[in-house]
């Protein structure tokens, strides 16, 4: 067993991260069919269902077996067994995810065994329930989205005969890059199963009749078949070989992973299709190349102006791995990267990315806000990347914010923000180089005139 | 309507005014599965005291429960900005297999260091009520060490509803506005209860006071201060607007320190002009009667135009109501009424029996009323009644929006006024901007049928 980490700090100022079960929650909004009930108090389920609904700007319903002092007390199987049947009657899902709050896990509550016994009890032995074990201590929503990942692959996959669709395993990315990932593999002409695919549960078109839960999401045909896979490209390299889906599909059943950070850059894009061609040995399509060849002109206009970008970027490891190699390569000098997770990952892997660097870049993990914010001064950033948790590096300290990750509470379009690809890396490095103009615009008169004119009498 | 997925255990919680059944169940824990709109305990206490401006906030939990409730209140200050800050002891593994104790003690001292707040909340969360921390003496102990007011508020989650919250918040506020000795009285002075101060409500309220010779001695809790509170039991009169968070703390403050209230609403025209009388009435005092009139007569003469103006446009629509508590449901009922709409769907998460009656008295008949509601009764009850215009709060605008419903923001985080005869204003501004937006005009399949209830056919 691995020994217990101390945690390291007495107190979190402006928390970075969230919760493992809130996390944990948006892989099975990408399931088709999919509902999700929280093992807790009311609370949790409400207070995560606004904070989602916020970034996503979409109906998102999550049961609660809404414990109270009795169940606390005497154990919430009652609760949980109520909150399973009215959800199978409203909802009619074709499956349930139950998630473990802090309380559940605490008072020891035995959801896979609570889960078993009920599929007997109702007579639904061939329902998929799929208990996912996330205390709110246990990790971050980054781990929980993980986990979660894993245990849908997990609880579904089976031997399958060998046939011809890859399996893409996605990160915690918008439903945008999801749709743009797609995008790519269809101009590949490669058959696939893409898992979570929250591309249109979260951002759903306007469509009559409206149904209570959306159209859309992995089907669970296709990953019960995930066994029978050429290989799996996973889009993570962050995850523990405990919570990661392609990792089971691999001792499991022995289907090639192949593992690649999110496609952010021009390297990291790179390498997503070297995955592909290496799995299904087809040539990358002249339009796809047309795509690289426009990103390569994009960086090329723009380096002068990132030159003069020092970034703080912040959010879930996997997604800032992927920030800070794109900054990297476009010559915007990482001066602090930090994540809220528990995790040495970032560290490990940027290292060596860094060496080039004279000057120290600082690598926070388990960081918060008061952390980042002061490392940021300290390290003269001028352009802050990350989601909007950090406004108050542009409310306190006048650093600018290029929204990207999730949560994006304070702005609308969360669910629609590209950034992978080639074309996505472009899009959001615009974003990125518009901001530093912005600002030098804003200030390079008065600044001028205060350094020279005034000066000068 | 699809009666087939209704959970039979809800019929109790929902009435239709003019048949039969005329006493509606409410004030009852959520029923498990339900997807109640409802938050926890510690939402109901963090959401009152959090307004406290110089008051350090430490939420003693796991990281979720401070993460969801980071500055979401619009709440403004005149002074510190010490509340818009996140506090967590960010509880792991660890702590939960040793006791949070230590670490919630070495919080305490850092932040008392670092911040020096004159007073100082430390929130019970979920586990902390399980793994049996002692918040009571820590911060006893914390207390006499420092120097200052360390307040335990018995928040964990599972241990009630919101409305159980309210009160943990009102223990904690009693415990500071109960002086060693007893206070001298101020006479035209008076306390207002239950107003948080969002985008300046407070201080509108406030202006108009002042104007008739009232002295606002503590505003409970929007923009106050330790040293204000100590000072509330020097009034004369409190008075309260929201009742759902304050009877409590209003009928104790009228116990010990026999300080009467008054239930008023400056939510609307009728209402804000009808509480400014009847509080000037309270003292009796003919100048201010008279001051009270004129106050009253000046903004009707400027409000009561533009929202003639506005009724117009409203002809013939119809607008439910979904929100926190009874008061502000009743309240706005009234307002509609007066910008010309008519109320078809009203329901609370935390009304109260004489409220609903209230409720019932001033609806029209076919209304539905219902308590505790979820995603797919306000969905089905919209939906049926033909409403064209949802109010309510963050986890029900998208699913209005989809639904082709307008919707007003009537929540916490609200950057424009409600209050008084300028939140009139903005009132019938906000149903306007929603209501009468072209973009329902679109809400088309392409050459096909129109989608709905705001589209013109």
């Amino acid at each position: 067993m691995e020994p217990i980490l101390k945690h390291s700090k007495n107190v979190n100022e402006n928390p970075c991260h969230m919760c493992m079960p809130l996390g944990a929650i948006l892989p099975f909004k990408g399931i088709e069919g999919s509902m999700v009930i929280i093992h807790g108090s009311q609370g949790c389920s409400t207070y995560m269902r606004r904070h989602i609904a916020e970034h996503f700007n979409e109906p998102i319903d999550v049961g609660s077996s809404s414990l109270n002092e009795k169940g606390t007390i005497y154990g919430g199987e009652k609760n949980l067994n109520q909150a399973l049947d009215n959800i199978l009657r409203v909802y009619q899902p074709q499956i349930i995810g139950v998630l473990t709050s802090c309380l559940a896990e605490t008072i020891g509550e035995d959801i896979e065994r609570i889960a078993a016994e009920y599929k007997i009890v109702k007579g639904l032995a061939e329902f998929p329930i799929v208990p996912v074990p996330t205390p709110g201590y246990g990790g971050t929503h980054a781990e929980g989205y993980q986990l979660a990942v894993r245990r849908i692959v997990s609880y579904l996959a089976e031997p399958t005969p060998a046939h011809n669709k890859v399996n893409i395993i996605t990160s915690h990315i918008s439903p945008a890059d999801i749709r743009e990932i797609k995008r790519l593999l269809d101009i590949m002409q490669i058959d696939y199963v893409l898992c979570p695919d929250f591309s249109d549960t979260l951002d759903r078109p306007i469509a009559r009749p409206y149904t209570k839960i959306p159209a859309g999401g992995t089907k669970l045909a296709d990953i019960r078949a995930m066994a029978g896979a050429p290989a799996t490209i996973q889009i993570g390299i962050t995850a523990d070989e405990e919570r990661s889906a392609g990792h089971y599909l691999l001792e499991k059943f022995g289907v090639p992973l192949y593992t690649v950070p999110i496609p952010i850059g021009v390297k990291n894009t790179d390498l997503f299709f070297q995955a592909l061609t290496a799995i299904t040995g087809k040539a990358i399509p002249e339009s796809i190349i047309r795509e690289r060849g426009r990103l390569l002109d994009a960086m090329v206009d723009s380096h002068k102006y990132n030159f003069a970008g020092r970034s703080v970027i912040f959010g879930e490891p996997e997604l800032v791995y992927g920030l800070t190699q794109m900054c990297v390569e476009n010559g915007i000098f990482p001066a602090v990267v930090a994540s809220g997770s528990r995790t040495n990952k970032l560290s490990v892997l940027l290292e060596p990315v860094f060496e080039k660097y004279q000057q120290k870049v600082a690598i926070l993990a388990e960081s918060d806000f008061v952390e980042i914010r002061r490392k940021s001064v300290e390290r003269g950033a001028n352009i802050a990347i990350g989601h909007s948790d950090g406004r108050y590096l542009t409310e306190r300290e006048g650093i600018p914010l290029v929204r990207v990750g999730f949560p994006i509470h304070d702005r609308v379009g969360g669910q629609r923000l590209l950034s992978v690809g080639y074309t996505g890396t472009a899009v959001l490095m615009d974003r990125i180089t518009n901001t530093l103009l912005e600002n030098k615009y804003g200030k390079y008169r008065s600044t001028m005139y205060e350094a020279y004119y005034k000066a000068a009498k | 309507m699809d009666t087939a997925i209704a959970i039979n255990e809800r019929d109790p919680f929902i009435s239709t005014k003019g048949k039969q059944k005329t006493s509606l169940k409410c004030d009852a824990d959520s029923i498990a599965g339900c997807v109640s709109q409802r938050a926890c305990v510690y939402c109901g206490a963090r959401v009152v005291l959090n307004p406290i401006t110089d008051a350090l906030h430490l939420v003693h939990g796991p990281i979720g429960c401070a993460s969801y409730t980071w500055d979401i209140r619009g709440s403004l200050s005149s002074g510190s900005d010490l509340y818009r800050n996140s506090f967590s002891t960010d509880l792991q593994e660890h702590d939960v297999i040793f006791g949070g104790e230590p670490k919630l003690k070495r919080a305490i001292d850092e932040l008392v260091e670092k911040y020096h707040p004159k007073v100082f909340f430390v929130y019970s969360t979920c586990i902390v009520g399980v793994i049996g921390d002692d918040l009571e003496a820590v911060c006893k102990q914390a207390a006499a060490k420092h120097g200052i007011e360390i307040i335990p508020v018995q928040s964990s989650g599972f241990i009630g509803n919101k409305a159980a919250g309210y009160r943990a918040a009102c223990d904690a506020l009693l415990r500071i506005i109960t002086p060693m000795k007893p206070l001298p009285r101020k006479k035209l002075s008076l306390n207002y209860l239950g107003d948080f101060n969002l985008a300046g409500e407070a201080w509108i309220i406030r202006g108009y006071l002042e104007e008739i010779g009232i002295d606002v001695n503590a505003v409970f809790t929007g923009d106050s201060n330790y040293d204000t509170l100590k000072k509330a039991t020097m009034a004369s009169l409190n008075v309260m607007q929201c009742a759902g968070s304050m009877t409590y703390l209003a009928n104790k403050m009228q116990e010990q320190f026999d300080i009467p209230y008054l239930r008023i609403s400056f939510l609307g025209m009728e209402d804000t002009a009808d509480s400014l009388r009847r509080i000037a009435e309270f003292f009796g005092d003919a100048n201010i009667i008279e001051r009270a009139e004129q106050l009253i007569a000046r903004e009707q003469n400027l409000v009561q135009p533009i929202i003639d103006a506005y009724k117009g446009q409203f002809n013939g629509k119809k607008a439910a109501v979904y929100v926190g508590g009874g008061f502000k449901a009743i309240s706005l009922i009234k307002q509609f009424r007066e910008i010309g709409i008519d109320v078809v769907m009203v329901g609370t998460q935390t009304g109260q029996q004489d409220e609903y009656d209230t409720i019932h008295e001033l609806a029209d008949d076919g209304t539905v009323i219902l308590d505790d509601a979820n995603p797919s009764e306000l969905e089905r009850f919209m939906t049926q009644q033909g409403a064209n215009l949802l109010v309510g709060g963050v986890k029900e605008r998208p699913l209005a929006y989809k639904l082709g419903i307008a919707f007003v923001d009537h929540n916490h985080d609200r950057k424009h006024p409600l209050s008084g005869f300028v939140g009139a204003v903005n009132f019938a501004k906000e149903v306007n901007s929603t209501l009468c937006s072209p973009v329902w005009d679109y809400m088309y399949d392409f050459g096909g049928d129109l989608h709905g209830t705001n589209s013109e056919a």
